[in-house]
């Protein structure tokens, strides 16, 4: 190959990158009806393989001498400017970096995998090939998203995903709670997405500018640490994050998300779409670092949420909806990282996140297939020993959530947690809650696991484990990936190093038993549940009262299930108020205020009708009224002109 | 080129169609059809053909009607008119497409009127004569409000009525305002004169010039339509057969948008400076107002009727931010409401032909029979809650954008109608689509190809200028409106 072309390859490579899985979308859109499961499959993989094996190439071509590749694709509008007189070009264009390198990687990586889980998971899908378009198209969107040189194609990857995301909680339609699920995760997200648009009219007002690398460079230049701009832009665009990542206060839509197909799960709602909001975040680092004070509150939103939501995943029953708290839990310690500055072990924590974040969830999901369709943790136990596969493949994952030493877990958010203490913008405080965090993560990992696969078997049906090669294959790379991706640690480390400014950090007045706690915490976590959720993982069924295996109702049970009472504020705070004003409102108070008129004209209209009797003597005694008022008025007038 | 004859051939095709309805049933769909093929083949040629350049405006006829009032006969077209009449002609074609099976009855009259009302809106579109203007504004009301009144649905008369006399009414006003313009010429030049470019020199004083402006804002107001006085829209949008609603949203809303921009911005730019922080703060009442109402409605026209009034909140929005990014903003939404909102009222005529029903209580789980049509009825609500990729995420991000260069606080709130139609916009497609499929609905049937060629043509459309807005946009970069409207500005500064 000639040196010379191999930069233009490279560039059409990266243009066409986003783009094999719009293709997949479409045929199987079209055609999909008359595809078969192969074909459809097939396709829909395929264009995955694609994209992953174009990144995998354009990622190579990274180095120190190339950090970043640009593919201009099309110039999509021009703004003009009219202060300086200056057009600024929205393009499509598509920016490779550190960081996008990442992203990618997870995005076609995670999600080759996941496709082919789907695959076999919704062969017997009646909708597959519906399935696998919006899955692909999916993957489309949130490419473009990680990939978008500017804001305006960002926030088209991003409103993209939110739509996908919307069409996959609600692909089975028939369930009212699932197409409300639908709803809700669109509605709620697009309350932080229009923090965001009202942030990018700020940013366009104030720098002109809507293209991040020029965003970066004339924000630098314009203001300076602490400005009044840079803190409003920087929490309007906290709003969009806080809307996609399902952080506080705007998380409520996650977990009934889960509504959606297990694959959906795995996908959108932990490893890729819900990141979303930390990849923004870290690639607007440059608006963020300005403005310290919306750093603090990023890491103070990361440090409630993951509290709020390791608190909530105590409470629940559904096996799926304790992996949703746990991924929201997980993406507050990644806001928690880039609010302190240590936006690389972020982002570190963002992918190894997703590699034992899809694990669980396909895992989960195979269990719940053999269990045809049972997601009560309180009615699975014992499963040890039924399922042994999936039950190894589901403590790996655990493993990592958990972060004992040597896990992937283990690295990313040992990067985070030791970065706290002393920045700037976290503290000591903000490390005490990511400890406390890593403690409620041992220990509702430790229930959720005591739970399903240990003590008695309360599930009476035989098992119907799948026998799907694609299904094993999938789920042991992924197990893989789950237990050696911390050494990609430093290939993180180097590659985001020429994305990220470096943040000064003072680790002099650390105290020396900070990791050694760290560390201990997720122990102190597992032999606390081990003692305290004995019952759960007792054998014993003869010594054991039955009821402990019936979901607590007691009020503080109940509020941690519903998620802390939020759902239930909002209800009474915005749905119930917009709702109420709406069905008040239904007859549209200025249509009834201009029917006025038409009312009081035919009211007019009945009372004139109403003297026109046809009665001879009506009319008489009309005239003759008429008569003596008319005379009686001359009279009065004539008498006071003579008076005067 | 000749508009004229693009008006004449449209009347006569209409007459036609008229008359060989009685000779031969059924023709005179394919003679309407043929017509605007015709019609529109022959305008996008002689646009080809012609060397004007549009970016100004090109008198192309100018000759004397009723010579004692110096009243004349004058054409003029630049780019703002020639979009907007091509976006005329196509819907013109959607309109007899989707009236193809849901008209049996007077069927010549009924294409006769839809033909008339189309050439009297390219009439409003191209006059430069302001009694000729008003003559078409009066023109092209009279045959839609037949078309309602003769073809509608069961409260017909009702929305018939309401129509006219709110556009009659405002109308007036716009009259007033018309031969005052008149007489002041009269004053100032010593003759009568109702040429528009005569108008342009006029020196107005600002005591004046804010009513005459009133006088053509109301009726344009009225005609967007903006809230107060909106409400003609919904009943007339509900009770219209399906070409008529979508003639209605796609087309005759944008005489409104038009002539504010024409007209008011141009004639009075002043009075509009001083006015604008009234008429914004009505454009983001329209957007909040219209997005909560719609999210109200039951009747699925309805629903799509108070959309359109959000949306249209947008164009008051941008017009009067005297921005040139907003301004682009506005004429961008005139096209992807227009394509939009007339596939949604199609949506909403192919349901009630096959259901008899506008309800939403009576519909649900129409994914499982027409997986199609819910396709495409996702793709536009997508577009009616402005995704991204669609024209009217382009159209409403220019629009903000460029409003909140001038009013933040407005933006901002305006910003909220962003939820707000993602709200009804969820009623919308979720209500239709979603849920249980009730028993009795399983014999709906999915679209027939001509209505595959209606949507796919919108939906196609609708995607290729939400990814390349330059194809319209790049008309209206150097253009003379936006000069002239930041010439005002800055002498307002």
């Amino acid at each position: 190959m000639n040196d010379a072309m191999l930069p233009l390859i490279t560039e059409t490579v990266l243009a066409c990158l986003p783009f094999y899985p719009l293709i997949s979308f479409v045929l199987l859109i079209s055609f999909g009806k008359h595809l078969s499961w192969r074909v459809a499959a097939g396709l829909s993989v395929g264009a995955m393989v694609f994209s992953a094996l174009s990144s995998l190439f354009v990622i190579q071509q990274l180095s120190i001498d190339v950090p970043v590749i640009t593919s201009h694709l099309w110039t999509w509008f021009t703004l003009a400017e009219e202060v300086n007189q200056t057009t600024t070009s929205i393009n499509i264009k598509f920016y490779l970096d550190g960081l996008s390198a990442v992203m990618i990687s997870v995005v076609t990586g995670i999600g080759l995998l996941i496709h082919i889980f789907a695959a076999a998971y919704m062969k017997e899908d009646e909708n597959f090939s519906r399935f696998m378009a919006y899955m692909n198209l999916f993957i489309v969107a949130m490419l473009i998203l990680v990939l978008a040189d500017n804001l305006v194609l960002l926030y088209l990857g991003w409103e993209g995903v939110g739509l996908c995301s919307f069409l996959l909680i609600g692909f089975w339609y028939h369930e009212k709670a699932n197409v409300m699920a639908a709803r809700k995760a669109f509605i709620v997200t697009r309350v932080g997405d229009t923090a965001m648009a009202i942030g990018l009219f700020m940013l366009f007002k104030e720098l002109g500018q809507l293209t991040i690398v020029d965003i970066t460079q004339s924000a630098q230049t314009l203001w300076t640490t602490g400005d009044d701009k840079a803190y409003w832009i920087a929490l309007l665009l906290l709003g969009g994050a806080v809307g996609k990542s399902a952080q506080l206060p705007l998380q409520t839509w996650l977990p009934d998300a889960m509504a959606g197909p297990t694959p959906v799960s795995a996908l959108i709602h932990a490893a890729t779409m819900v990141t979303a909001g930390v990849y923004l975040i870290a690639r607007m680092n440059s608006v963020f670092l300005l403005a310290p004070q919306v750093m603090t509150y990023v890491a103070w939103l990361g440090a409630a949420t993951l509290i709020l939501a390791g608190i909530a995943a105590l409470a629940q029953s559904d096996i799926k909806r304790v992996l949703a708290y746990s991924t929201m839990s997980q993406i507050g310690y990644m806001m928690l990282s880039l609010g302190a500055g240590a936006f690389s072990a972020g982002v570190f924590h963002l992918m190894t996140h997703a590699f034992f974040k899809a694990l669980l969830f396909l895992t989960a999901g195979a269990i719940i297939l053999a269990l045809h369709h049972q997601q009560n943790l309180f009615k699975m136990g014992g499963l040890l020993k039924r399922l042994p596969f999936e039950t190894a493949l589901f403590a790996v994952g655990l493993v990592c959530l958990i972060a004992l030493p040597g896990s992937s877990g283990f690295f990313s958010k040992e990067a985070i947690i030791a970065q706290l203490w002393s920045s700037n913008t976290a503290g000591p405080l903000l490390w005490t809650c990511a400890i406390f965090g890593a403690l409620l993560t041992s220990i509702y990992s430790c229930r959720l696991f005591f739970l399903a696969f240990m003590g008695e078997s309360r599930f009476e049906q035989s098992l119907q484990p799948s026998s799907s090669k694609l299904v094993k294959y999938s789920l042991i790379a992924l197990a893989v990936l789950s237990l050696v991706g911390g050494m990609f640690g430093n290939i993180i480390e180097t590659s985001l190093a020429q994305v990220f400014p470096l943040v000064t950090r003072s680790a002099l007045n650390e105290p020396n038993w900070l990791h050694s706690v760290a560390i201990a915490t997720p122990f102190v976590g597992i032999i606390f549940s081990w003692f305290y959720f004995a019952s759960y993982r007792s054998k014993d069924s003869a010594g054991l009262n039955k009821n402990i295996f019936i979901e607590s109702t007691s009020g503080l049970a109940n509020f941690c299930r519903q998620g802390l009472g939020f759902d239930c504020l909002y209800h009474w705070l915005l749905v119930k108020p917009y709702c109420s004003l709406a069905k008040l409102n239904r007859r549209d108070i200025f249509d009834q205020l201009i029917m006025l008129n038409a009312w009081y004209v035919a009211l007019l209209h009945d009372v004139l009708k109403s003297s026109q009797t046809g009665k001879l003597r009506w009319y008489a005694a009309a005239i003759g009224l008429a008569t003596f008022l008319l005379l009686l008025v001359l009279s009065v007038d004539v008498i006071s002109t003579e008076a005067s | 080129m000749s508009i004229t004859l693009l008006m004449c051939g449209l009347l006569f095709g209409g007459a036609l169609a008229w008359f060989l309805e009685g000779v031969k049933a059924q023709s005179a769909r394919w003679v309407s059809l043929l017509t605007v093929l015709v019609i529109g083949g022959y305008f996008a040629i002689a646009l080809n053909a012609t060397a004007y350049d549009f970016s100004t405006l090109q008198l192309l006829v100018r000759v004397a009607w009723i010579s004692s009032f110096h009243i004349e006969y004058a054409l003029a077209l630049d780019y703002l008119s020639i979009v907007l009449i091509l976006l005329t002609l196509f819907l013109a074609l959607i309109c007899v497409l989707v009236s193809w099976q849901e008209i049996n009855d007077k069927v010549g009259f009924y294409y006769f009127n839809l033909l008339t009302s189309i050439a009297g809106i390219i009439g409003v579109f191209t006059a430069v004569d302001m009694f000729l203007f008003f003559f078409f504004w009066e023109v092209m009301l009279l045959p839609i409000t037949a078309l309602i009144a003769i073809w509608g649905h069961e409260n017909r008369h009702f929305a018939a009525i309401k129509f006219f006399i709110f556009t009659q009414l405002s109308s007036l006003l716009m009259l007033v305002a018309i031969i005052s313009m008149s007489f002041i010429h009269y004053q100032q030049v010593g003759q009568l004169s109702f040429f528009y470019q005569d108008w342009l020199t006029l020196d107005l004083p600002l005591s004046i010039s804010q009513y005459l402006m009133l006088g053509f804002f109301i009726a344009f107001a009225v005609k967007l339509p903006s809230v107060p006085v909106h409400s003609w829209l919904p009943d007339a949008h509900t009770q219209a057969p399906t070409a008529g609603s979508v003639l209605l949203a796609g087309v005759l809303l944008k005489t409104g948008a038009y002539g504010l921009i024409r007209f008011v911005l141009q004639l009075f730019p002043q009075a509009s400076v001083n006015f604008a922080p009234v008429a914004a703060t009505l454009g983001v009442v329209s957007i909040l107002y219209g997005a909560k109402m719609a999210f109200a409605q039951q009747d699925l026209k309805r629903l799509v009727a108070y959309s359109s009034i959000s949306h249209m909140g947008f164009v008051m929005l941008a017009l009067f931010s005297f921005n040139a990014i907003a301004y682009q903003g506005a004429v961008l939404t005139l096209v992807a409401h227009g394509l939009s909102s007339a596939a949604l009222f199609a949506l909403a005529g192919m349901i009630y032909s096959r259901i008899h029903s506008r309800d939403l209580n009576h519909m649900g789980g129409f994914w499982l029979n027409t997986p199609r049509m819910g396709g495409f009825a996702l793709a536009f609500s997508a577009a009616a809650f402005g995704l991204p990729g669609l024209a009217n995420f382009v159209a409403e991000f220019l629009s903000l954008v460029g409003a909140y260069q001038r009013y933040p606080i407005l933006t901002i709130l305006a910003a909220f109608g962003l939820i707000g139609s993602a709200i009804y916009g969820m009623v919308l497609f979720q209500g239709v689509f979603h849920g249980k499929c009730q028993v009795k609905q399983q014999a709906v049937n999915d679209l027939s190809s001509r209505e595959l060629l209606v949507f796919s043509s919108l939906l196609a459309l609708l995607i290729f200028i939400g990814f390349y807005p330059n194809s319209i946009l790049g008309f209206f970069q150097s253009d003379s409106i936006i000069i002239a409207i930041n010439n005002t500005v800055g002498v307002s500064k």
